[in-house]
């Protein structure tokens, strides 16, 4: 089992949900977060007073997924969330030691 | 003002009771001296002065249009500008200066600002005649610009009162984010009794229309050489009970230098002796709320109609003038700023259109009344370049943490209006010029004259407010302190002076 987490720009969560809809993935978090990468950051400016703005709006999603469907997941948000400028964001494949399903007891594949 | 007091009522007798032991404070020269000119030309005794339904409605009006642009006005517009952690700070601090201020106007603030002083100090600051609002019944009359209209004296004390708390409360914006509430709390009373009473009377007291009209007329009518002399010498002693910038002929309709220059420079040697935010040029200060902002400036804006239009104290065209010239100066100088912002610094901003509003506000306030509408118009669009070049490039040059840009934007413009008054009250520029009550007509206009006393006007203003606002912000360092702990400023004066958060989400 792996969790494939991507930070990808806020606009792109739709687009990127109906995609992994569209393979049979149907579980999805979602999280606000800030960041930078190559994008860097931008400038805000308040009367006289300049701030460089270095942290970016992000979301951050994770999938938790069978360890065969992983490029597949990967191919789906890729294809979704790229517009070809810097700031698309990044995918990390990592493994999961255990799973459970709170309602049912299920574990492992069973509660993915 | 204080000769048209008609203290035969029983509301009033019961008011003098008790300020009784201010009563030796009573200059008794000017009432003494009209009794005398009435006794000379009974022919001439004017009329009691009329009260006006429609003006008193006009003024009651204009009263809460005033207290609407301090609360909320300019605690939203304040109040958006700095981080959420000290919202309810402003807010908290804003609310208790319009409080305070309220209650010191109504004890001595009045009496000292708007009756005659004595001695010495006559043209620096009035006495305590009216102390506790003594002798003033429902039906007192309060003089207004013209001659034989009147207006209860009870709504030119709350119209005033308005004022006096606007001023104190623009000064906080200076020292925002880092002052103790414990701070403000002494400062405010302080200041307003030291800086701005004396400086309003400095400005605004005089002995009205009705008082030089009625000595004007009897100097007209005197016959032989000794009663001119003394109908002269009589006319001279009312045009003297005045304040001393008023004698001087500097003119300033709705509060330039009283208001805008004033609470610029005590909120500029505040943000000085109080010193830099923690953080300053460091941490990001960014408004918490423009949308806020937006909100106070529009309801400053709103109010601002009060403010401007009031000071006619009549509902009469020319409060219409004041009225149109409070819309024009302010949407050329948002304009001006918005377009200079955009050239300078690439990008027209929100902050940039609403800061520019204020300043033509600001700066349209001394010439409301004055100036005609092409007048103001240019009076806005050089006032937004002017505060912007204040606001950002001298701001950064010096790095004073002026918080909120009360001396970029107040004082600064405060100034060009009080100057530019000198200059637009010309006839020739559209202006009204300046009415001459002894000989009943528009006076003639002289740019020398009156800009050395526009001039005057804004350097003692500076000087008096500098000074004596220097002097409070130390005295209250030292009995109570101005910061809070580094900790407790990181964490935000709501928590750390309020106990409570503005956003509970």
């Amino acid at each position: 089992m792996k969790i494939v987490m991507a930070i990808i720009k806020p606009f792109k969560l739709e687009e990127v949900r109906d995609a992994l809809t569209g393979i049979g993935i149907h579980g999805l978090t979602v999280t606000e977060v800030k960041g930078y990468g190559r994008q860097k950051g931008h400038t805000e400016i308040y009367r006289g007073a300049e701030y460089a703005v270095n942290f970016l709006p992000k979301l951050k999603i994770e999938v938790a997924v069978a360890t065969d469907q992983v490029k597949k997941v990967i191919g789906a948000i890729t294809g979704a969330a790229k517009t070809g400028q810097i700031g698309d964001g990044k995918i990390f494949v990592y493994t999961i030691d255990q799973a459970v399903r709170i309602r049912t007891g299920e574990t492992d594949a069973d509660a993915l | 003002m204080q000769t048209l007091s008609n203290s035969n009522n029983d509301l009033s007798q019961v008011m003098e009771k008790s300020s009784m032991k201010f009563k030796n404070w009573i200059r008794v020269g000017l009432p003494a001296l009209l009794m005398a000119i009435i006794a000379i030309a009974p022919a001439f005794a004017a009329d009691a002065p009329k009260i006006d339904k429609g003006d008193t409605t006009w003024m009651m009006t204009a009263t809460v249009l005033v207290l609407v642009m301090t609360i909320p006005g300019l605690s939203l517009f304040y109040g958006g500008l700095v981080r959420s952690k000290n919202m309810l700070s402003m807010l908290t601090q804003v609310f208790y200066t319009e409080c305070i201020v309220l209650l010191i106007w109504v004890l001595y603030g009045y009496s000292l600002t708007f009756t005659g002083g004595s001695g010495a100090t006559a043209d620096f600051i009035g006495g305590f005649s009216k102390a506790f609002l003594a002798g003033i019944a429902p039906d007192t009359p309060a003089a207004t610009f013209s001659v034989g209209v009147a207006i209860p004296e009870g709504v030119y004390v709350m119209f005033q009162m308005t004022f006096a708390a606007i001023t104190a409360a623009l000064i906080l914006g200076s020292v925002a984010e880092r002052t103790k509430f414990s701070a403000i709390v002494l400062f405010m009373p302080l200041w307003i009794t030291f800086v701005y009473f004396p400086i309003a009377h400095m400005v605004w007291y005089w002995s009205g229309p009705d008082a030089i009209d009625a000595a004007a007329k009897v100097l007209a009518a005197a016959a032989d050489p000794k009663a001119k002399a003394a109908a002269q010498e009589a006319l001279d002693a009312v045009l003297a009970d005045g304040g001393y910038l008023y004698k001087a002929g500097a003119i300033d309709f709705a509060g330039g230098s009283v208001v805008h220059i004033n609470a610029g420079i005590a909120g500029f040697v505040g943000c000085l002796i109080v010193g830099k935010r923690v953080g300053f040029g460091k941490d990001v200060m960014a408004p918490h709320s423009l949308v806020m902002s937006m909100i106070g400036c529009c309801l400053l804006w709103f109010g601002w109609f009060g403010f401007n239009a009031g000071s006619n104290l009549e509902a009469a065209g020319s409060a219409v003038v004041a009225f149109l010239n409070t819309f024009i100066a302010t949407a050329a100088c948002a304009m001006s700023w918005m377009f200079v912002e955009w050239i300078v610094k690439g990008k027209p901003s929100m902050l940039g259109a609403i800061s520019g509003a204020v300043a033509g506000l600001v700066a349209v306030t001394p010439a409301s009344g004055y100036a005609g509408a092409m007048g103001s118009l240019v009076l806005g669009l050089v006032a937004g370049v002017v505060c912007f070049f204040f606001c950002t490039t001298v701001k950064n040059i010096f790095k004073y943490d002026d918080s909120l840009d009360v001396f970029g934007v107040h004082c600064i413009g405060g100034i060009i209006g009080a100057l530019g008054t000198g200059i637009l009250v010309n006839p020739a520029l559209g202006g009204t010029g300046i009415f001459d009550y002894t000989v009943n007509k528009v006076g003639d206009y002289d740019l020398m004259t009156q800009m050395v006393a526009q001039g005057k006007a804004v350097i003692i203003t500076l000087l008096w407010s500098g000074i004596g606002s220097a002097i409070i912000w130390k005295v209250v360092d030292i009995i109570v302190g101005l910061r809070p702990s580094i900790d407790k400023e990181r964490e935000g004066l709501d928590l750390s002076d309020h106990g409570e958060r503005a956003y509970n989400m």
